[in-house]
């Protein structure tokens, strides 16, 4: 039924959006974690999203109608690592100093991180809403008649 | 006189009612999709059902003589459509979310309204049956 529907798809919007807010707090928590070299250095991580259609995401989208069928939310397909350059600088007196006297740290863009996460409160808020008036009209519809 | 039963006695409304909550459907799962890249929001043209519907219940709806006639469109499919967007973004969403929540709050209250006539039609046949 296309109301209890409503519900999952809120829900599946409400777990993209905290796994969003999540990466955003690694990415925040990790931005000031230096390293050595270049390859152990963390990277800004980041969700793809993506629609989640009918009969769940292994579907092939040859089968997809896309006159008829409805999306059912949203998926996260992946966390990707950014693959912006690292903010590499030269400070020979640091303990975490390779041989040539640099520093690696992360490319966390903590202006760009603070954004993502007012974006995805804010997305986070909306599912809450849409989820509350999808149960205030299923208690509705079930008072029919009385 | 047509006999009295329930489904001359709804009218148009739990048709309504179901158009209504499969709207909100694809109104909530455009607001799920208001982060996805390349996401097109969709939307249920109501009038138009409203409109195959009311064709149908006044039975205009095409006679198929032979049995190689095509069928008229009925009434009650539900095509999809997709939304013009105010202001598109680069990533190639358009979702607009507050246009979007507008529409789902609308379509939230039609939804009420329909229960509301749904429902005095069922209280009218129950006062109907008891001869009040």
């Amino acid at each position: 039924m296309s109301l209890s529907n409503i519900i999952n798809i809120a829900g599946t919007g409400m777990n993209a959006q905290s796994i969003r807010l999540n990466t955003t707090a690694s990415n925040l928590a990790n931005a000031q974690s230096v390293s050595s070299s270049e390859e152990d250095t963390y990277r800004a991580r980041k969700p793809i999203f993506q629609v989640l259609q009918q009969a769940g995401i292994d579907r092939d989208w040859s089968d997809v109608d896309l006159d008829h069928d409805v999306g059912q939310g949203v998926n996260v397909l992946a966390i990707v690592e950014k693959q912006d350059p690292l903010d590499i600088r030269y400070d020979p007196t640091h303990p975490f100093a390779d041989e040539q006297g640099y520093v690696y740290y992360p490319n966390v863009n903590v202006v760009e991180e603070m954004a993502d996460m007012i974006s995805a409160q804010r997305s986070f808020t909306v599912n809450v809403e849409v989820f509350n008036t999808a149960k205030t009209m299923l208690q509705k519809t079930l008072t029919m008649g009385q | 006189m047509a006999a009295l039963g329930f489904n001359n006695s709804l009218g148009i409304h739990d048709n309504a009612l179901l158009v209504r909550a499969q709207r909100s459907e694809v109104l909530a799962n455009n607001l799920a999709n208001a982060d996805t890249p390349g996401f097109k929001a969709r939307d249920i043209d109501f009038k138009a059902i409203l409109r195959g519907e009311v064709q149908r219940t006044q039975n205009l709806e095409m006679d198929r003589t032979r049995a190689n006639h095509i069928p008229g469109k009925s009434g009650g499919e539900t095509e999809l459509f997709y939304r013009n967007p105010y202001q598109p973004s680069i990533d190639g969403n358009t979702v607009d979310s507050n246009v979007e929540n507008a529409e789902f709050t609308t379509n939230a209250m039609s939804y009420n309204a329909s229960f509301d006539f749904l429902n005095r039609k069922f209280k009218g046949l129950t006062n109907a049956i008891k001869g009040q």
